[in-house]
């Protein structure tokens, strides 16, 4: 298949190595990953944080980038649950707010061809293992908006599951969020810390060397938390773990998820 | 007021009002700042995680033994968006069916009309001393103090209430007001309060419900002839009755011994037929104690002859539910039952517990009902925090009974309030207004994004890779996130990285290299 | 309104003295014209009626409540009543007044509504206060025990549900004293909620009690305290026709 990657803006500059491994692990799989460099971001700061109007313009550039390739790709692919939803939840409630009905339905058409990363490996590639090897304790995540609002479900565990090597174990409270909600980790930077804090105390007590989630946000969030109070298990995403392979293993670099290779 | 013309009685010149300004429902100051403080008290953490953990375990079991609760939740949503599409009909009904039952309903637009309603009701009657069953209504409109500036004296019977009365506190909890306070706090607050109690007592909950049981017992006895004063958790309009649900037996007492009792309801409580309760009393008690069914739940209509009071009255209350009513898109937020559902399993209210909301109604169903309520009057109202005092993790919505989308509705009126603000002049300047248009212009143009990720990229490049620490920083965005955390700084964007890599492809062929194991 | 600078917008909220009332206007008139002038804007999603509910949950009429065997819908019920603390004597009706006696066995004193059938109180030796509606509180108090009938059941709640009437009694008959007995028949036994509200729905402006377990509270740190205000201790006694012989073959594990 021939797969557009929109890899977010915040994996394109504080996690590359999100994008990267997934241009890997498409392209290990036997698919043709394009990426246009004219994207930027899908808006979701701006719409969480109630600025509708100023995220409209960045819609309509996610827009204008998506869509006239939707004719010569399959699907478009972010590592991100929180992105994907929100190209797929809010970029026609923007398109609204502007009384922009052609934004809307072209908006409509990209969304119906945008999947999270574990979507599109289980409901739309159909595999579940990817030929993977990770020799690690890991504990995996559910972000908030895979969980709730993508509803991806058991799929990332069904993926992590089958890579050779991997010890999954469990995450005290998996399921409660880590903090970090956008600008709510400034806005109410108190609370967001606060939430962080067990998190990532429930991270260390799972005893897994790697905290696994398929956000790069969340993981920036529980891996920074990590990082300052000098605890041992470090973040990683979900797509680096499928890009590892005995070939071609996962480095774990100065750099939280930042590995450019 | 305008007095040009004469006061036209059509309907189009009268518009929905926010609740009084005296309602509790806005705080001192805004939820950043309260949670601040709230957060460092280890105390009240801990005391909150115990009791919002268990509450949580407790409801999961209760709801998990139902095999159709998401069909009794679409259907208890449903009742409830017929009940505020067609309010003004429900009320009239309700009215109605209460008068020929024997009861008499009142109207209060605000705090200020219930309170008068409601005191000159006490007065005529000659008590002292009234007894309350616990009602949010009524500490919306800050009825206890009301009826004291008129002399009289409101006696919470609910145990929760009771200590939190008896400490001088504000609840924190719709289901469990003294829930930021644990045994040892409580016994401490019954030993300065209660003269006749034995200070051998322990902090053990039996023997301290059993002060309690002591202390109300000689209260309840002397009500007879007297007042009480209650909410409802529902009013059905077809027939008028009143439920009340409740665990101790305190609503019991003063439903049932006094000579006249007096109902403060929400407009927003009705439910259409008797039938429906089929629904509610099967969602409420599971989402709310976490039980099948709470111990006693009362159902009366107006007065029963021979049996409880012989007068009763219904104050139906605005107090801000209509200015609710009036936007299509956060008037669901009028269906919450008071469950707190969303309160227990919230990981914001959980850490922040339900004093840093500054109202009655605390937690996400608070976040988006008060400022709706109250209206957000400017960027330094401080209800007009409250929508941004979620992490948006959506775990609220999963849970209500009544499936109101409270994430939807904080990022709507997130939205108003930007819009508000936008356009209204010299307003939209603050510091994240200027910010996310900056952000706008960048992220809306492919270019500036561009050259602006390039050479983000290109500092990296000159400090090794890695994280950085605190950090103060021009950027609002920073210092609050490095108080806390380190930052990952990547020596490389991914667009980089790919141009690399698709120039090192060109050059390959170029050279007629084939790497066999680079490409699938 | 507007038009206030940013440093006057900073308590913008303390301007709005009180809230607007039209004059020449009830507060009746004017809520309902409040609440018309708030419908009337210009929504995008339709207006839900009666019909628009979706009632796909088990209804009074599902077949769970209709075809599940009773028996097994009494165990169910007498399983969750004991799950609130509360004793359950299962009797045959011969056995009734026996079961009756045994229960108040520790009652100095009892009172019973004024339709209680005779024979439920031939074991009982101690006094019988047959309420006569003039019974107050402070009397009520000095009385250990009260023994009511029941008008329905709840299966899946472990509830009970009193009408106010000659046989449930007074509401308050119920409330005061400390131990409160039941009788609960076989047939009354609804194996959900809405079957109980359909029974209730025949009749209702009665007053209704629902009690689910003895009065309890978790007011503090969530831990459940049985007896608060309420009767501390409820028994409830099932009376249950014996089943015909040859059904007992087929006994459960």
């Amino acid at each position: 298949m021939r797969i557009s990657l929109m890899t977010t803006c915040l994996v394109d500059v504080m996690a590359p190595d999100v994008a990267a491994s997934t241009v890997r692990l498409l392209e290990r799989l036997g698919h043709e990953v394009v990426y246009d460099p004219r994207q930027t971001c899908c808006g979701q700061m701006h719409t969480n944080t109630g600025y509708y109007r100023e995220a409209a313009p960045v819609v309509r550039s996610f827009v204008d980038t998506f869509e006239p390739q939707l004719d010569r790709i399959d699907a478009i692919v972010m590592p991100s649950g929180s992105c994907a939803g929100c190209v797929r939840e809010q970029h026609a409630l923007v398109a609204r707010h502007e009384d922009d009905a052609e934004l809307e339905e072209r908006a409509g058409h990209v969304a119906a061809k945008t999947y999270e990363l574990s979507e599109l490996l289980v409901d739309v590639l159909k595999v579940t293992d990817v030929g993977a090897y990770f020799p690690h304790t890991v504990t995996y995540h559910p972000t908030c908006h895979s969980m709730r609002f993508l509803k991806v479900g058991p799929r990332p565990l069904k993926l992590l599951r089958a890579v050779e090597g991997i010890e999954v174990v469990n995450l005290p409270s998996s399921d409660t969020c880590c903090g970090f909600g956008g600008t709510f980790s400034v806005k109410n930077d108190a609370t967001s810390d606060a939430m962080v804090t067990d998190k990532a105390a429930n991270v260390v007590a799972s005893g897994a060397d790697y905290v696994v989630a398929g956000d790069a946000s969340c993981l920036m969030n529980i891996g920074g938390k990590l990082s300052r109070t000098g605890a041992r298990p470090r973040p990683i995403h979900l797509a680096q773990i499928l890009a590892s392979t005995k070939e071609e293993p996962f480095v774990p670099s100065d750099v939280m998820m930042g590995r450019a290779s | 007021m305008s007095t040009a013309r004469p006061v036209d009685l059509g309907m189009p010149s009268v518009r929905p009002q926010h609740a009084s300004p005296s309602s509790r429902l806005r705080g001192a100051e805004g939820f950043p700042a309260a949670a601040r403080r709230e957060t460092q008290d280890a105390t009240l953490r801990a005391n909150l995680a115990h009791a919002t953990g268990t509450i949580r375990a407790k409801r999961a079991g209760a709801v998990r033994e139902v095999r159709d609760w998401q069909k009794l939740r679409d259907a208890g949503s449903a009742i409830k968006w017929q009940v505020t599409d067609h309010l003004p009909e429900m009320l009239e009904r309700l009215e109605a069916s209460v008068q020929a039952a024997g009861g008499t309903v009142h109207w209060a637009r605000d705090a200020e009309e219930a309170g008068d309603i409601v005191t000159s009701l006490v007065l005529e009657r000659g008590a002292e001393q009234v007894l309350k069953i616990k009602s949010m209504a009524t500490q919306e409109i800050g009825l206890d103090e009301t009826l004291a500036h008129a002399g009289v004296r409101a006696i919470e019977s609910d145990l929760a209430e009771l200590i939190v009365q008896l400490a001088g506190d504000t609840p924190s909890h719709i289901l469990v007001p003294a829930i930021h306070r644990n045994r040892a706090e409580i016994r401490e607050i019954f030993l300065a309060a209660m003269p006749d109690l034995s200070p051998d007592i322990t902090d053990d909950p039996a023997e301290l419900a059993g002060a309690a049981r002591r202390f109300l017992r000689e209260q309840f006895l002397d009500l007879t002839g007297g007042v009480a004063i209650s909410g409802g958790n529902f009013a059905v309009a077809e027939t008028g009755t009143v439920v009340i649900v409740e665990s101790e037996g305190n609503g019991r007492m003063c439903l049932t011994l006094p000579k006249t009792l007096i109902s403060v309801v929400g407009i927003e409580k009705i439910v259409p037929t008797f039938q429906d309760l089929e629904v509610f009393l099967q969602l409420l008690p599971r989402s709310s104690t976490g039980e099948r069914m709470n111990p006693y739940t009362s159902l009366f209509t107006g007065v029963h002859e021979g049996d409880g009071p012989e007068e009763f009255h219904l104050v139906l209350l605005d107090n801000g539910r209509t200015a609710v009513l009036e936007d299509p898109e956060g008037r669901s937020a009028l269906h919450c039952i008071r469950c707190s559902a969303c309160l227990n399993v919230c990981p914001v209210y959980e850490r922040a517990g339900g004093h840093a909301y500054g109202s009655t109604y605390p937690g996400p169903i608070g976040a988006i009902l008060s400022p709706q309520m109250t209206g957000m009057h400017g960027p330094d109202d401080p209800n007009a925090t409250l929508p941004y005092a979620s992490s948006l993790c959506g775990a609220c919505y999963d849970v209500c009974p009544v499936k109101i989308d409270i994430p939807s509705i904080l990022v709507h009126l997130r939205a108003k309030g930007v819009d508000e603000r936008r356009e209204t002049r010299g307003q939209f300047h603050g510091t994240w207004d200027v910010a996310m248009q900056g952000m706008s212009r960048l992220m809306s143009s492919p270019r500036l994004y561009d050259t602006a990720v390039r050479s983000a990229g290109l500092a990296g490049r000159v400090k090794r890779s890695g994280n950085i620490g605190r950090l103060p920083s021009a950027l609002p965005v920073i210092p609050g996130w490095t108080d806390h955390r380190d930052l990952p700084t990547p020596h490389q964007s991914f667009r980089s990285w790919w141009k690399d890599r698709e120039k090192g492809e060109a050059r390959g062929q170029e050279q007629g290299e084939h790497d066999e194991e680079g490409t699938a | 309104m507007s038009g206030h600078g940013s440093s006057a917008a900073g308590r913008a909220w303390h301007h709005d003295e009180r809230p607007v009332r039209t004059p020449g206007m009830s507060a009746k008139e004017e809520i309902l014209a409040r609440a018309r002038a708030a419908l009337a804007v210009p929504r995008r999603d339709a207006i839900t009626e009666e019909a628009d509910v979706p009632r796909a949950y088990m209804r009074a009429d599902d077949r769970s409540e209709t075809a599940t065997d009773p028996a097994k819908v009494r165990d169910m019920l007498v399983r969750r009543i004991e799950d609130y603390e509360a004793a359950v004597t299962r009797t045959e009706r011969a056995q009734l007044p026996a079961a009756i006696a045994a229960a108040l066995a520790e009652a100095a004193s009892l009172v019973v509504p004024p339709e209680l059938p005779g024979e439920w109180t031939a074991g009982i030796e101690q006094r019988i206060v047959r309420d006569d509606g003039a019974l107050g509180p402070r009397e009520l108090d000095g009385i250990d025990a009260v023994l009511t009938g029941c008008h329905t059941a709840i299966a899946a709640t472990g509830t009970i549900v009193l009408r106010a009437d000659g046989l449930g009694g007074r509401r308050v008959l119920s409330l005061v004293p400390d131990l409160h007995v039941v009788v609960v028949e076989a047939e009354q036994v609804a194996l959900g909620v809405p079957r109980a509200i359909e029974r209730m729905a025949a009749d209702p402006t009665a007053a209704w009690t629902m009690i689910s377990g003895p009065s309890a509270t978790s007011d503090i740190e969530l831990e459940r305290v049985e007896g608060v205000h309420g009767p501390r201790r409820l028994h409830v006694i099932l009376v249950e026709d014996p089943p015909p012989a040859d059904t007992t073959a087929s006994t459960e594990a």
